[in-house]
């Protein structure tokens, strides 16, 4: 439904652009084409190597599986299952999103054989020692942010990007903004620069290697996360994307959490 | 023996027949210091101990089929009847749309609260292993799951009783009388091969996790009866509802579990119920820090066999949120009716990929002679843990 709301708006920003279109009205128009872009998919499933790297090289990693189904009104509902490190292999993460309302989130701890409903607050918080935060992995919807334009900028391989300020609506997040760089062809992320509770610069995230998948659905190979204010980093490599491999709701149940494999 | 061999070759005719088979699991060397003589004659202080638990676990069919294999042994140089192993698992899986279905030796966890796990009675406890109960027996079953939603309905049929294993005369934890597991008796004539069964519904909605379930059969917990120089386990029939309940707010978890049990000898009460809210970040750190109060209430008042029957505990768990995983959870229970306390800590970190060191102690003070808790209360310890995944 918010998808129908939300491409009505776009036909009729389009019908309206004869009207001067201010910066905030303009990051809204294009985050929510991004967004319409790339809708559609249902499902996918996909491996990720995340690898940390502290300020003085030394690198850990951990491998990660996800399945991810497209929200139909809702945000997704995505699983993460961990195979490596070896102590917390088997240990999985249910995430049910929901645009401002917090995320519900379950997590399976194999040892115990117990699901543990926890509290999504911590969105803040670094996911699994990395520098990735929880609000930087989650279901990006369209109105967890406000928006505004900044301009047009070229962002490398001859690519032309949409440069948006776009500043968190939901609370806790551990930013006070976000600047996106969206290519203006196929309405990528290219690139994100964080910046923290006392508005200075805390990370950049790049991503790097697009494909697109079953003709439409662009992911990329590798998504690097810089942390400028401690020097360390985390990369994560993605493989084996998959779309439309029939999973339903059934398959995101936090009674299934100890079979899945 | 038997048992063990067959089980053996029926795992490597099916590792020969099957191609992604996965192994996992652990081995560790646990060190165990106990800080005074113990209470009662023949008890040891402390000593090195060895586990294993390997893994093997394989699904095919796109998950619709899978089998698990989990066995587990321990050695410990203090007290003989701690080294034991068991089968934690082995149990066969079929999904078929909503409906999932388990047969064999298998291990499932209700709850929500940390001071003790009152519903939670399907498998055994390990209380060789540790008095935390959360360390289990495999329990044979046949269990049918139907999913509704996010959550669903559980069945079990449980054909076959584990008896709970105590520690021997030079372990700790025990009463001044050893308790003799070869002199347990049952209320049902059938013994440990009644048929218990058990019911359970969980639901979530919005912010509310509940579960309601239903339990009949023998006893998981025993009365201990003197028989000369020894006790003897004795396992009553019992009815169990219980209720468990969880609300998640932003930085609040509101918790309850509740049981009503009854047995031929009584009718009785319990439940354990608080809540735990996080700082997250603090000091503008990666860390979260817990705060955490829970009541433990059981009707059965100063007879209680359990130590919760008005205890409650403060607690607090820090979350460094590092590469390493480091993890503590502190915290004081509180006997409100003979002021009896006791500490415990548990503390986690990962040292590299593939090793975990854990560090464990339990302290009790001022423990009243009327408190069940007190023949345990020589029984202060420190372990230190080292184990390696693979």
């Amino acid at each position: 439904m918010k998808k129908y709301v939300a491409l009505t708006f776009v036909v009729m920003l389009a019908a309206g652009t004869a009207v001067a279109e201010t910066a905030e009205q303009k990051g809204l128009r294009i985050a929510t084409q991004a967004d319409v872009r790339d809708s559609g998919w249902g499902d996918s499933t996909a491996g990720m190597v995340m690898t940390l790297r502290n300020r003085s090289g030394k690198t850990s990693s951990r491998i990660i599986r996800t399945k991810t189904l497209e929200g139909r009104g809702d945000g997704d509902k995505a699983l993460s299952l961990f195979d490596t490190p070896a102590d917390v292999k088997g240990t999985a993460m249910l995430t049910f999103s929901h645009g401002l309302k917090p995320d519900d989130q379950w997590l399976y701890l194999p040892a115990l054989k117990r699901v543990k409903r926890i509290s999504s607050k911590n969105k803040s918080g670094p996911f699994m020692g990395s520098e990735f935060a929880f609000e930087d992995l989650g279901s990006q919807e369209i109105e967890k942010y406000t928006y505004k334009y900044l301009g047009e900028e070229s962002c490398g391989k001859g690519w032309k990007c949409h440069k948006i300020e776009r500043i968190p609506a939901y609370k806790y997040s551990g930013y006070t903004r976000q600047t996106v760089w969206i290519d203006t062809k196929e309405l990528r992320p290219v690139k994100v620069e964080f910046f923290d509770r006392k508005r200075r610069k805390l990370k950049t995230l790049t991503w790097k290697g697009y494909r697109e998948y079953i003709g439409r659905y662009w992911r990329a190979d590798e998504m690097f996360m810089q942390n400028h204010q401690t020097g360390k980093s985390t990369r994560l490599q993605w493989k084996n994307y998959k779309f439309k491999t029939g999973l339903s709701s059934r398959d995101f149940n936090k009674n299934s959490l100890a079979r899945q494999r | 023996m038997k048992k063990i061999i067959f089980t053996v070759i029926l795992l490597s005719t099916l590792l020969s027949h099957v191609s992604a088979a996965e192994w996992s699991g652990n081995v560790a060397v646990e060190l165990r210091g106990f800080l005074s003589q113990g209470a009662w004659p023949g008890q040891g202080d402390g000593g090195i101990s060895v586990s294993a638990q390997p893994e093997f676990r394989h699904q095919w069919d796109g998950g619709n089929f899978g089998v698990t294999f989990i066995p587990f042994a321990r050695l410990d140089s203090m007290d003989d009847e701690r080294s034991h192993a068991d089968i934690r698992e082995f149990d066969f899986l079929w999904v078929t749309g909503d409906w999932e279905f388990r047969a064999g030796i298998s291990k499932v966890f209700w709850g929500v609260t940390e001071t003790q796990h009152l519903v939670d009675i399907i498998n055994q406890t390990d209380v060789l292993e540790d008095i935390d109960q959360e360390e289990k027996l495999g329990q044979p079953m046949l269990r049918v799951t139907r999913t509704i939603g996010n959550g669903g309905i559980d069945l079990f049929l449980l054909p076959w009783f584990r008896e709970r294993a105590f520690p021997g005369i030079e372990g700790r934890f025990r009463p001044p009388l050893v308790i003799d597991k070869d002199l347990s008796s049952y209320e049902s004539d059938d013994e440990e091969h009644h048929l218990d069964w058990s019911i359970r519904w969980n639901q979530s909605v919005a912010n509310l996790d509940f579960a309601l379930s239903w339990f009949q059969g023998t006893s998981r917990e025993p009365l201990l009866l003197q028989a000369g120089e020894a006790l003897a386990p004795f396992y009553v029939q019992l009815k169990q509802a219980g209720v468990e309940l969880q609300y998640t707010g932003e930085a609040w978890l509101w918790k309850l579990e509740a049981v009503h049990r009854e047995t031929t000898a009584e009718n009785y009460n319990a439940f354990v119920g608080g809540f735990e809210y996080t700082f997250v970040g603090i000091n503008e750190s990666a860390a979260d820090l817990g705060v955490l109060l829970e009541y433990n209430y059981d009707s059965r008042d100063h007879l209680a066999l359990t130590v919760f029957e008005n205890d409650l505990f403060a607690g607090t768990r820090l979350a460094l949120n590092d590469p390493q995983s480091t993890e503590l959870l502190a915290g004081v229970m509180y006997d409100l009716d003979f002021n009896s306390k006791s500490f415990r800590l548990e503390a986690s970190r990962r040292l590299g990929e593939s090793y975990k060191l854990g560090i464990e102690a339990h302290i009790f003070w001022d423990v009243d002679p009327q408190d069940p808790m007190y023949v345990f209360r020589k029984d202060d310890y420190i372990q230190i843990t080292l184990a390696r995944y693979f």
